[in-house]
């Protein structure tokens, strides 16, 4: 039976973005809010990150607002709009507070204050030498940011309808009306409209065969948007973190180079010396990732693998056990080495999509490259384009945009659905969705979702991630092509309703398939190189052509791409060295 | 190497009884278990159904029963449990299908200990003051990740589900132990009751099964003792 629910407000996602968004809402008695999530709050990936949340709180050595402002400036190669990041920057230090008065046990310095350590590309004095921006609660920050939150939320008597997979939204003349999802348990579809509808879906490392995303990071809060004809923004741009565990993607903490880990090569040589003779091993990612690169293809790498190393035997054993008890346990478990004696072999790994759906500073939706907004659609988190990181994120920035502008966004939110009346919905997103579905459910034969989820994230892996040209582009291009048109006719062996994942997972997999056209669609298309954008036919960056953000709309198996300008206040873009 | 595992399967809308299920297929001694179960998913049987998320052990989604001990499937590898393995899920909480059990009544036990920092004062304009050994007085119980190991594996549980479980205590442990907590008096009111504290055995089963290494039996220790003074 459709059930049907109404709400002010719906959360999609209970991430750090969705439930900081959620406690601002439920301040509002008036405002009716709810929380969806396909995943039990506390099992989102906000909970795996590590390193730390940056704000200029200057308890270790002078710091400011303004300096942390141009280094994500810098970081993002001048992509970033400098308005919002000036937000994110500004308010960080009360963030950060609010976040210690909601319980969070940072890590404390001798004095009693939030610990702070390096991070990549954090700087004093616009560039001078590294800072210690990075507060932390040893490697366990995200754990202890996404803790909080759902530990605030239960204080505030925050609503969740938790294992509601969302498959749709409802978007009718111009505005967003709520949401249809498929309730796991009971395999039920049920339509939630409400008046303002916030994404907060996470990331889409799942793109990519090598990751330190969870399985369930597939980016449907992207598709979403895309099948209902807003465009998505900077989609090239895609992080890989340099530092993963060989093979497998799990994250190694840059906060292990932030604390003096180094990366070495074959012949223990600190490699990154020549790549970034200031900052060194704590350049900014997409410059370490591709040293990391370069080495292995000189055939530099460990053992003539495709990795390196990261030596951290030199930290003693108090600092590892004390400042980065998770790496070590990661390294011990899955590779039977102790980082303690042993340095750890790492490649990068597809870690953070910059890009996503476009918004104004407010969380607000934008449709178009004037920046027109729809009424009654929010994105926050990962998945939303504000745009602070531009074409590369800088470490502790991602924790920190979560909680700036999950709050922005909760707050606009409570605001417009004071005013705004609830807007009637009609059945036809329902209809499809439970059309699609039962079509999935019941086809008797057809290719495994499994196989080509496989095969996209390999061809993502070979010939979209780190190093890209025209060739390799429109290979995947063409082969893309094929995999949408497999997916099409994917069958399930699952045929029933009861917490069917079978089903949930097929239908993330079309959705990435046309996630990785887009994706790779922008990047073709941008003919310089860019923070993590790096185009080895066009190895640039050419500021007169591209200083300007991706807006690709899908239609279908169609991506028309337009562009929109960067917003630039004090910093002119400049030369980026590290 | 060659591997069996054998799963408990309840597929409610198949028939009405659990069975149990042998899976053969070849796997690398260094694979984890959870690598095991989604190559089945996968590549074998799409109808199996599990929770997991982040594979690495902080979401706390897939712990199960392997070869009888609660464990994290992502945190188990199969070097360490052998090439003939049994997989059943979480004991106590009803089983909704295969693997995955109705973790509602957890997330309840959870609630009744105000899992949330209650403070009196007006809250100061920077961070409030805690010195390193106020911090590491509670740091072992803010690792918890709600994976309900500990508390599926009590036998006190197991006999009595009003009882408030391991997991419940150890979050309370977190707050009670914070310096900068209010709520104590609160908590240990709740705790220190016929469903309580009180109710455990000290049967260690709890801090074996931690995947986080937390001192679960310590910590309810502690919370006995507090609950006995009426203070920390
Ligand atoms: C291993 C790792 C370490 C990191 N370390 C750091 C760090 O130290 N510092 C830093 O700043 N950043 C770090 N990051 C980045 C940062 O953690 C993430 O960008 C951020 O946590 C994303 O939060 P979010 O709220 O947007 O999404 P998530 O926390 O990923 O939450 C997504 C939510 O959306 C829900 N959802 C998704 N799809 C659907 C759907 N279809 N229907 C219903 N619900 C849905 C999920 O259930 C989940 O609740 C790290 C990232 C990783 C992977
Ligand atoms: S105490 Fe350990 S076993 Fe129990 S819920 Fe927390 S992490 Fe899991």
């Amino acid at each position: 039976m459709a059930q049907t629910h109404t709400y002010d407000a719906l959360v999609i996602g209970a991430g750090g973005a969705g439930l900081m968004a959620a406690t601002y809402l439920q301040d509002h008695p008036d405002v009716k809010t709810a929380v969806l999530s396909k995943l039990y709050p506390t099992r989102s990936h906000t909970g795996a990150a590590q390193g730390g949340i940056g704000a200029a709180l200057g308890n270790m050595g002078e710091d400011n607002p303004d300096w942390h402002s141009f280094d994500t400036v810098k970081g993002s190669d001048y992509l970033g709009d400098q308005d919002a990041i000036e937000i994110m920057c500004g308010d960080a230090p009360e963030v950060v507070y609010e976040l210690e008065h909601m319980g969070l046990p940072f890590s404390r310095t001798e004095d009693g204050r939030i610990a702070q350590r390096r991070f990549g590309g954090h700087t004093k004095n616009y560039g001078e030498e590294p800072v210690r921006r990075s507060c932390y609660a040893a490697d366990r920050t995200g754990h202890m940011i996404l803790q909080t939150l759902y530990q605030q939320s239960i204080r505030k008597g925050v609503e969740f309808h938790d294992e509601f997979h969302v498959l749709d939204l409802i978007v009718e003349d111009g505005s967003c009306r709520g949401v249809v999802a498929l309730e796991l348990e009971t395999g039920e579809l049920h339509q939630f409209r409400s008046k303002a509808t916030l994404l907060a879906t996470g990331g889409h490392g799942q793109v990519w065969s090598t990751t330190s995303n969870a399985v369930t990071l597939t980016g449907d809060g992207l598709t979403l948007a895309a099948r209902n004809g807003i465009p998505l923004q900077d989609l090239e741009f895609y992080q890989f973190h340099p530092t993963g565990i060989y093979d497998m993607g799990i994250l190694i903490t840059e906060g292990v180079r932030g604390e003096g880990g180094i990366l070495r090569n074959n012949e223990g040589e600190r490699f990154m010396e020549q790549y970034a003779p200031n900052l060194k091993d704590l350049a900014s990612r997409d410059v370490v990732s591709r040293a990391i690169y370069k080495e292995i293809r000189a055939g530099r790498g460990i053992d003539g693998k495709h990795h390196v190393h990261l030596d951290a035997t030199h930290l003693g054993q108090d600092v590892i056990e004390n400042k980065l008890p998770e790496i070590a346990d990661f390294c011990r478990t899955y590779l039977g080495l102790d980082p303690v004696t042993t340095p750890m072999p790492v490649e990068p790994t597809a870690h953070y999509g910059m890009g996503g759906i476009p918004t104004d500073v407010d969380g607000r939706v934008e449709v178009d490259e004037q920046g027109n907004t729809m009424r009654g659609l929010y994105a926050a988190g990962e998945c939303a384009c504000v745009s602070v990181h531009g074409a590369n994120r800088l470490g502790t920035n991602a924790l920190l945009e979560l909680v700036v502008f999950g709050r922005r966004a909760g707050n606009a939110m409570a605001e417009y659905c004071a005013e705004a009346e609830l807007e009637p919905a009609g059945e036809a997103p329902m209809e499809q969705a439970r059309e699609a579905v039962e079509t999935l459910r019941t086809r008797d034969s057809g290719e495994r979702p499994a196989d080509i989820r496989r095969e996209m994230q390999e061809l993502m892996m070979e010939n979209v991630s780190v190093f890209r040209t025209q060739e390799l582009l429109q290979e995947a291009k063409e082969k893309l092509v094929d995999l949408r048109e497999r997916a099409k006719s994917i069958a399930i062996d699952d045929r029933r309703k009861t917490f069917n994942t079978d089903l949930t997972e097929a239908w993330e997999t079309v959705g990435m398939v046309e996630l990785a056209q887009v994706i790779t669609e922008c990047a073709l298309n941008r003919t310089e190189s860019r923070g993590a954008h790096s185009r080895e036919d066009y190895p640039d960056r050419n500021d007169d052509e591209w200083l300007k953000h991706t807006l690709a709309f899908r239609d279908d198996g169609e991506v028309e791409l337009r562009y929109r300008p960067v917003t630039i206040t004090k910093f002119e873009p400049k030369e980026r060295t590290y | 190497m060659d591997v069996t595992f054998t799963i408990r399967r309840y597929q409610p809308e198949v028939r009405d009884d659990p069975y149990y299920e042998d899976f053969e297929f070849e796997a690398e001694p260094t694979d984890r278990v959870l690598d095991c179960l989604n190559h089945i998913k996968w590549q074998i049987d799409g109808t199996l159904a599990m929770r997991r998320s982040c594979q690495t052990g902080i979401c706390g989604s897939d712990a199960m029963r392997i070869n009888g001990q609660n464990r994290l499937a992502c945190k188990t590898l199969l070097q360490d449990v052998g090439s003939e393995v049994t997989i059943e899920p979480l004991m106590g909480y009803a089983v909704i299908k295969d693997l995955v059990v109705d973790m509602d009544p957890f997330f309840d036990q959870f609630r009744r200990v105000k899992p949330f920092m209650m403070n009196e004062g007006s809250d100061p304009e920077r961070e409030r003051v805690q010195s390193q050994e106020e911090r590491e007085r509670f740091d072992d119980t803010t690792k918890c990740i709600l994976c309900a190991a500990c508390t599926t594996s009590c036998p006190v549980f197991w006999s009595d589900e009003d009882y408030v479980g391991p997991a419940a205590i150890v979050q309370a442990h977190r707050f009670i132990f914070d310096s900068r907590d209010d709520g104590t008096a609160e908590r240990l009111r709740i705790l220190d009751d016929a469903e309580g504290v009180w109710k455990c055995r000290t049967v260690f089963n709890c801090t074996k099964a931690c995947p986080r290494d937390i001192e679960v039996t310590k910590a309810i220790a502690e919370v006995k003792q507090a609950a006995m003074w009426g203070r920390v």
